[in-house]
Order: structure tokens, then C-alpha cells, then sequence
């Protein structure tokens, strides 16, 4: 499959806007991959997949209209860019949004709605283990921060983890994969190698 | 397809350092009430502080300073759906279990405000909700992460629109961080003596070169060319107070020092986002203070 070397070494981007884009490039540079922070349009071009970080969504979104990626990577998500979005990533990354602000877009991809801040304030945020078989015996550890949930799943994604009561708080759809919780900050890396093995598998 | 294989644990450090963390890269603004917190939310901000005055009118009007009407932090809370952050006095930690029972999302332990405790500091691992605190320096900044603060912010002079002392506390901090990465294993017994901070801590500041939680900068900032020198002196993100509200027009001042914050360095951008903005804020050289008017000197 990995005929195109040119392809291979595209690095992986990071959207650098607001939020821990850091703590992703720090994970891909772990996992032995370049990584680079993504401010422009035209770095679309040269990314094998896209990382969107945890962050505050409403100001995700307001920021990549007011530069010019918003559409860019709405387009490049369309034509099949791998993208896996932690947070206001999963958040950016839904076709619906719940409890938005006044406004507030995504760009969309995931057949699922989302709600923003599900679980209540600062307070209600947690840390809990999962345990999600295709990431291997080990539970992941996961820490939900004002965290969003997928309240519901279209028929075209697929839940892949869920809380006891039930609610689902990460999903994938092809090259989509988005999560409630925050991987970047727990030193688990499976997440990241879950993605950067399908990511590399397309190419 | 997984579930949830045991309980939640809410309260962690890593948990109250991580909220910190997901504001890195923003603006957080000082709001009175929650018109001007809606200005905040639309304009780009990352988080809002709620408190009763911002600190220019603190200064003019003098008194005692003290943590808002619960009514105030209320209306803010149901006017906005990004994090609230409330003041409480220094050592005050009633006013901060009250904060907590108001569930705020972030409670800033301010200089800001008059002092509740010249001595104490609020133990802040009693709480579940996290703190921010400020510090000078970088003995103070460990001082306050030992006590439990889950986020720092270099103080400056607050409600002045004069940004020289946050340079100085910025540039403080990270010169001390910098110092201590230099120092052999023995030198680092004395650098915590003198910095008056837990050996521990300063080993692990020495071993990675950076506070173990978030850095933000705060105190004088009233322009986007003055937040976009913070972030190149290294500040993770940038806390505005009366420079926004105590402008010519708030709410494009706002935007434009959230685009400044974000694109830090790049001159184009910072250029054509500080064109056309009317008046900042009128503003008081510190050197003018009389020492006693000098809030970053509270807190020690």
C-alpha cells in the first residue's frame, strides 16, 4: 500500500490555534513521527492527517474563519483527510453541535451530535478508566475537562467507547476518530497510535 | 465498543491542571457583569474572571476590594458557556468555599483584591476546584503550587495599563527556571533554600525546565502588541483586565488582542489588528505609584 514515498513523509499537523496543540505534538514526536503546528491554509496541503487539539471550541471556531481554515480544512475533511479531534477537537469535528454559542460552527464530518460542556462545570470534571478492546487489555485511562458527550450516533460512525451510565464518549467514522476525553495528558499514547497506524495504512 | 471499568475521581491535580491547560494559547478578560461577559465569550475569550470591579476603578475609587455578589457571578454563569473564573481575597477561604458552592469553574486567589490574611494563604488541596495565583517570582510561583494552585500567573501591575512590571515578572521567572537548569544536584539544595520553595519542586523545575503547571501573565496589559510580547516572552496565555473594559471600544479591542495573542509572531498580523482600535485605556506609569498602592506587592 505505502507505494508513494513523497506521500509517507508528509508529516502529521497539529491545529495550533488555542489549546494543548503542544502536548499532541509532543505525543506524535514520541511515536517517531514529524509533526508540525498548523496556522495557515496552505500547511493543509502538506499534512498526511490533521490532529485537532482540546481547547475552547468557540474559539477554535472563530479563529480558523478569521484565517482562512475553516473552509480549508471543512474541504480537506471532505475529500477523506485523516482527522482525530480530543475535546473541542471531537467538537469541531460533528456534523451537529449541541448547547453551542451564538454562532459557533463546526466543521463538521462525524455523523453524530455533540453536546458541549455535558457534564456541568469545572467541578464535574473527572478522571476515569476505560477499557476499550480495540486498544488493547489495558484500560485506558481517560480525564474528561468540561467535556463534551456524543449523544447520539449516526448511521454512519461507530461508538468505540463508553461511560457506565452508558454515554458514548469516543467515536470513529473511517479517517475520523474523535474522543470526550484528553489522551495528550495522560501519557497513554494508544489513541495517537491507533490513528497514526490507519493514518499511515491509507497512504 | 468498551465501557467504564471504575469510579470517577473528580478533584484530581490533573484534572484541575488540565483545564489550565486547554486555555493555553487565549485571552482571559475581566467582566463586572454578564453584558460585558457576552462581549468577552463573543469577541474570542477563553475564559472570563468575574469580579466586582476591575481593578483600574479598584484603584481610583480605594476601599476594601472584596469577591463579587453571588447575584453577579450568577448572571455571569448563566450568560456565558465558556469557563468562569471568580476572585477571592488572599487567605479569604470561606469566600472560596463560597466560589466553590457557586461552581465556578477556576477561582483566582488575587492580590488584586484587599488581603484577607497577611500571612496565610488559602489551602487550596482542600478544594475541588482549582486556583490560579499570581507570583512575582519564581519562589513565590512554587510557593503557591505547594499550597495547591493549579495554574500560575506572573502578576504585574494591575489596573494600570502599564506593562513594564509584568515584563519584569515574566522575564523573572522564566530567567530563575532557566538559572536553575544550569545547577548540578548539590547547587539545587541551596537554589531551594533561597528560593524558600520545597527541594522537590525545585528539582523537577530544574529537571524540566518549565513550572509543572500552567503560565500565564497578567497585570497592565492594554494593547494586542502588549499581549503579543507576553506570549514571546514565553507566557502560555494572557489574563486582560481593565484594558479592555476601560477602552475607546471594548468588544474590537477584545477581538483584536485574542487574534494578537494567537498570532504572536507574526508583525502582519499584530500590524493590521491593531489599526483602527480608538483609545486604550488612559493608564498610570507605576513609577508614579506610591509604593503602598502596589498591588503585586501583596502576597508573599
Amino acid at each position: 500500500m505505502a507505494g508513494n514515498p513523497s506521500v509517507d513523509q508528509l508529516p502529521i499537523g497539529v491545529l495550533a490555534l488555542q489549546g494543548d496543540f503542544r502536548e499532541h505534538l509532543h505525543v506524535l514526536q514520541q511515536l517517531g513521527e514529524t509533526a508540525v503546528a498548523v496556522k495557515s491554509p496552505e500547511q493543509l496541503e502538506h499534512i498526511a492527517a490533521l490532529i485537532i487539539p482540546g481547547g475552547e471550541s468557540s474559539v477554535i471556531d472563530k479563529l480558523s474563519r478569521l484565517y482562512g481554515l475553516f473552509e480549508p480544512i471543512r474541504a480537506a475533511i471532505h475529500a477523506g483527510l485523516p482527522v482525530y479531534g480530543t475535546c473541542a477537537g471531537l467538537i469541531m469535528l460533528a456534523d451537529t453541535v449541541e448547547d453551542s454559542i451564538e454562532g459557533q460552527q463546526s466543521f463538521g464530518g462525524l455523523d453524530v451530535v455533540v453536546r458541549r460542556n455535558a457534564f456541568g462545570s469545572q467541578t464535574d470534571s473527572f478522571e476515569t478508566d476505560l477499557s476499550i478492546p480495540e486498544l488493547g487489555e489495558n484500560p485506558v485511562h481517560a480525564v474528561f475537562i468540561r467535556a463534551p458527550v456524543v449523544e447520539s450516533v449516526g448511521a454512519r460512525a461507530r461508538a468505540l467507547a463508553t461511560l457506565d451510565d452508558g454515554r458514548i464518549v469516543a467515536v470513529e467514522q473511517g479517517n475520523l476518530l474523535g474522543t470526550s476525553f484528553h489522551p495528550e495528558i495522560t501519557g497513554d499514547t494508544r489513541f495517537h497510535e491507533y490513528f497514526v497506524r490507519r493514518v499511515r495504512a491509507t497512504q | 465498543m468498551s465501557e467504564n471499568t471504575s469510579s470517577n475521581e473528580s478533584g484530581t491535580s490533573r484534572v484541575k491542571r488540565g483545564l489550565a491547560e486547554m486555555l493555553k494559547g487565549g485571552v482571559i478578560m475581566d467582566v463586572v457583569n454578564a453584558e460585558q461577559a457576552k462581549i468577552a465569550e463573543d469577541a474570542g475569550a477563553v475564559a472570563v474572571m468575574a469580579l466586582e470591579r476591575v481593578p483600574a476603578d479598584i484603584r481610583s475609587q480605594g476601599g476594601v476590594a472584596r469577591m463579587s455578589d453571588p447575584d453577579l457571578i450568577d448572571g455571569i454563569i448563566d450568560a456565558v458557556s465558556i469557563p468562569v473564573m471568580a476572585k477571592a481575597r488572599i487567605g479569604h477561604f470561606v469566600e472560596a468555599q463560597v466560589l466553590q458552592a457557586l461552581k465556578v469553574d477556576y477561582i483566582d486567589e488575587s492580590e488584586v483584591l484587599s488581603p484577607a490574611d497577611y500571612v496565610n494563604h488559602i489551602d487550596k488541596w482542600n478544594f475541588d476546584v482549582p486556583f490560579v495565583c499570581g507570583a512575582t517570582n519564581l519562589g513565590e510561583a512554587l510557593r503557591r503550587i505547594t499550597e495547591g494552585a493549579a495554574m500560575i500567573r506572573s502578576k504585574g501591575e494591575a489596573g494600570t495599563g502599564d506593562v513594564s512590571e509584568a515584563t519584569k515578572h515574566i522575564r523573572t521567572i522564566k530567567g530563575q527556571i532557566n538559572e536553575l537548569r544550569s545547577k548540578s544536584v548539590d547547587e539545587l539544595y541551596v537554589a531551594a533554600k533561597e528560593l524558600q520553595a520545597p527541594y522537590e519542586l525545585v528539582r523537577e523545575v530544574a529537571q524540566s525546565g518549565k513550572l509543572p503547571v500552567v503560565l500565564f501573565t497578567a497585570g497592565g496589559v492594554a494593547t494586542p502588541a502588549d499581549a503579543a510580547l507576553m506570549m514571546q516572552l514565553g507566557a502560555d496565555g494572557v489574563f486582560v483586565g481593565s484594558g479592555i473594559f476601560k477602552s475607546g471600544n471594548p468588544a474590537q479591542r477584545a477581538a483584536a488582542i485574542v487574534k494578537a495573542t494567537t498570532f504572536f509572531d507574526d508583525p502582519n498580523v499584530i500590524a493590521e489588528t491593531s489599526r483602527g482600535l480608538g483609545e486604550a485605556m488612559v493608564g498610570i506609569n507605576v513609577s508614579d505609584l506610591a509604593a503602598p498602592h502596589r498591588l503585586s506587592e501583596r502576597g508573599w
